[in-house]
């Protein structure tokens, strides 16, 4: 018997063309526009960034001036002192290392098999300790290196790594408290939150950094960089403290009473029941509050520190490289592209893997 | 005291006491040794020096501002400047945002792909990064011999050089005030329920009252213009500097332009959510009703996409505002910038903080309530099923 086929034949590449792009006369004319800017902006880019750029440092600073395009000889002369800072010349690779320390343990803490409470303390305790030793030495051989020496790159992922490790288990308390039931904390609570989530971010860096030495006796004022990290801390708790709020409201209210039903505790209830779930409803908000945190860390480089922006700006800020700013800024902002772009790109894919189940 | 400690009720309070006394105790401390120390400096606490004059200058003011002048006039600048900023930033983020946004949601892959780019590409750097940026680059743009025309503007790295007409400042802000008038009375009008007529034969009269008011602006300028002056003043070389025009400082220029850029990325994927939350069968009913493309977006789809997303925008605005006190890294005097500067010279420092804390509280309560204002307007009235 013969078949018979009741489909419509498959387009061929053309028709298929015309009906993606040039569907209607007002479809042909945006997509005729778009491939226009498309290609303007991506000729453009290429013929800067790679056909008449200079790449070697062989001619110095005046074979660049010369070309129209980028001149990478720049970030060739000055890669060093952007990722590291002031960090000293020769010990520079403890600083490449304890970067590396760092992007591993966020890798690493990105895997679901290590989403327990005491598998992320510990990977975050170790990761942070390796970083914290390679970087300061005076142990295991290793020269002493101040925190004033810390710079570029490393200096960013330090602040950055800090800020969560101090204000993620601060937000989970500053969360419990604002729902306790007990009137007089939750209202405090609610009012030290929403205060510290009215202010901007550089305003707390700048009373922590400037101010708070004034406000604090000599023994506690410490060191300016931690207490920045502490204000940042502060800052990130605020908000995630809201996100982790949300996340509890999100756990149904028969789940804790069916908890108080078995007789556990209030620490049981809170450890096993309530934060497992909140946590898990709260995920996408909070890598998306890593991502801004990430982002915000470059604030520092208002309150005095030499972190990757401040080391771009010398960079190209010394007489003979003074016009390659475009392309040391542009090397910063790739650096932080890969981190933040890798990170949110990981946010989506979690969102789209949890919501698998309420399809 | 053990059998008082088992009580529920007493031991909330004494846990209660302790929380809150604890925490102001420590706020407390931290105030008395910085009241201590200042007092060591030789600087008395108190809100006297508001009426001395500071001794130093502002690079940017919109209202006159010279090194005699109090305290107090120059928190009053820094508020102004972080608002003119704020609203400007707001103002371009929202445009570039909306145009972004919908090429987000067309239906031409190519389109979406563009829209695609720029947010991936902005949203992912930091916004003091992109402040750095774009200060570099106009301060590294030609100096004023070498300037850059069009239109009558100049690009040069002293700022921006734009023409502005020859009008005394009250009457140029009134006709201001007319021209918004003329855009905002015949909406107002279109809307109201205060008239007789049904709203669709509403067009004589609001017409006449767009036509009234842009004449009325076309005479302020004419009375308000300067003698002897030609309409519009604009930017020439003298010398070695610049004359004449309304000079925009790199500083603002370079804020606006990465909040609008930043802000923008973010505005887009919140505009792209509220198209993307439209329910497709609320569009189909609306096609299928013989509305033509044109109708079915403004009368169906934009209205509900606002609905959905003006919660979201206002949070958006409110960071964009706060994102205004990066004016301290390029050296815009905002608000913070003023605050920081106060604290440098004349060290009064817990009040100095205070007056931040109290400004930032007031500008986002401020805006918090006209976007719940807005929010009331265009909410759903009664209790419709939401589709």
């Amino acid at each position: 018997m013969e078949m018979v086929v009741l489909a419509p034949p498959a387009p061929g590449k053309l028709e298929d063309l015309r009906r993606r792009f040039f569907a209607t006369p007002l479809q042909a004319l945006l997509s005729l526009i778009s491939f226009a800017i498309m290609v303007f902006l991506v000729w453009k880019l290429l013929n800067w960034a790679v056909f008449s750029a200079v790449f070697t440092t062989a001619g110095g600073p005046e074979a660049c001036q010369a070309t129209a395009g980028a001149c990478w000889s720049v970030i060739a002369a000055r890669w060093r002192i952007i990722l590291f800072g002031l960090y000293p010349f020769e010990e520079q690779w403890r600083s490449a290392l304890a970067c590396v320390a760092v992007v591993v343990m966020t890798v690493l803490s990105c895997i679901p098999a290590f989403w327990t409470g005491r598998r992320i303390a510990i990977v975050w305790g170790a990761g942070t300790a390796l970083y914290y030793v390679l970087m300061k030495g005076g142990v295991l051989g290793l020269a002493y290196v101040g925190e004033e020496a810390w710079g570029g790159l490393a200096l960013t992922l330090f602040i950055f790594v800090t800020t969560c490790l101090i204000g993620f288990p601060l937000a989970i308390c500053l969360a419990l408290l604002r729902r306790s039931e007990l009137p007089w904390i939750s209202r405090t609570t609610g009012l030290i939150i929403d205060g510290v989530r009215s202010l901007p971010l550089i305003s707390i860096l700048f009373t922590f950094a400037i101010v708070l030495p004034f406000a604090l006796p000599q023994w506690l004022a410490g060191d300016k960089l931690y207490r920045v990290i502490l204000g940042s801390a502060l800052f990130f708790s605020a908000y995630q403290a809201e996100i982790v709020r949300g996340g509890m409201q999100g756990v149904p209210n028969g789940q804790e009473e069916a908890a108080m039903a078995l007789g556990m505790s209030y620490w049981q209830r809170i450890s096993r029941i309530l934060l497992p779930q909140a946590m898990r409803n709260a995920l996408p908000a909070t890598i998306n509050q890593f991502v801004i945190s990430f982002k915000e860390t470059s604030l520092v480089v208002i309150v005095g520190f030499f972190e990757i922006l401040a080391s771009g700006n010398a960079a190209y800020g010394t007489g003979e490289w003074r016009f390659a700013y475009v392309e040391v800024y542009a090397f910063i902002a790739f650096i932080y592209f890969v981190f933040v772009f890798s990170l949110s790109r990981y946010g989506a894919f979690l969102e789209r893997r949890m919501s698998v189940g309420e399809r | 005291m053990v059998s008082l400690l088992r009580n529920q009720r007493a031991r909330n309070t004494l846990l209660q006491v302790l929380y809150v006394g604890s925490l102001a105790a420590m706020i407390l401390a931290c105030v008395m040794i910085a009241r201590q120390n200042l007092a060591q400096q030789g600087i008395t606490s108190g809100f006297d020096f508001l009426f001395k004059s500071t001794g130093w200058d502002v690079n940017f003011s919109l209202l006159p501002a010279t090194a005699n002048d109090p305290y107090w006039w120059f928190f009053l600048i820094g508020v102004i400047n972080t608002l003119f900023l704020g609203c400007t930033g707001l103002f371009l983020a929202t445009i570039v945002g909306t145009i972004v946004g919908l090429a987000r949601t067309s239906s031409n892959e190519l389109a979406r792909l563009l829209g695609r780019t720029y947010v991936d590409i902005f949203r992912n750097i930091p916004l003091i990064l992109q402040v750095f940026f774009w200060y570099a680059v106009i301060t590294h743009l030609p100096t004023p011999r070498a300037a850059h025309e069009a239109f009558g503007m100049l690009l040069t790295s002293r700022g921006l050089y734009v023409p502005v007409p020859n009008v005394g400042g009250v009457a140029f802000a009134a006709a201001i005030l007319a021209v918004i008038a003329a855009i905002a009375l015949p909406v107002w009008l279109g809307r109201t329920s205060r008239l007789s007529q049904p709203p669709g034969e509403r067009r004589g009269i609001q017409l006449t009252t767009a036509a009234t008011a842009l004449a009325s602006a076309a005479i302020l300028l004419a009375l308000g213009r300067l003698p002897d002056l030609p309409l519009l003043d604009f930017p020439a070389l003298q010398g070695l500097n610049l004359k004449g025009g309304l000079r925009i400082p790199p500083e603002f220029s370079a804020l606006a332009i990465a909040i609008a850029i930043y802000g923008g990325s973010y505005i887009a994927e919140i505009v792209r959510g509220g198209f993307k939350a439209v329910g497709k069968g609320q569009m189909e009913a609306a096609l299928s009703l013989g509305l033509s493309p044109w109708r079915v977006f403004t009368l169906v789809k934009l209205p509900l996409a606002l609905r959905a997303m003006l919660p979201i925008l206002a949070n958006q605005y409110v960071w964009l505002m706060k994102a205004t006190t990066m004016g301290i890294a390029v050296g815009f005097t905002d608000f913070f910038m003023i605050v920081a500067l106060t604290i440098n010279h004349s060290g009064q420092t817990l009040e100095a903080i205070g007056i931040l804390m109290a400004g930032f509280l007031a500008i986002n309560l401020s805006l918090a309530a006209v976007f719940n204002r807005i929010n009331k307007t265009i909410a759903l009235k009664g209790n419709q099923l939401r589709g």
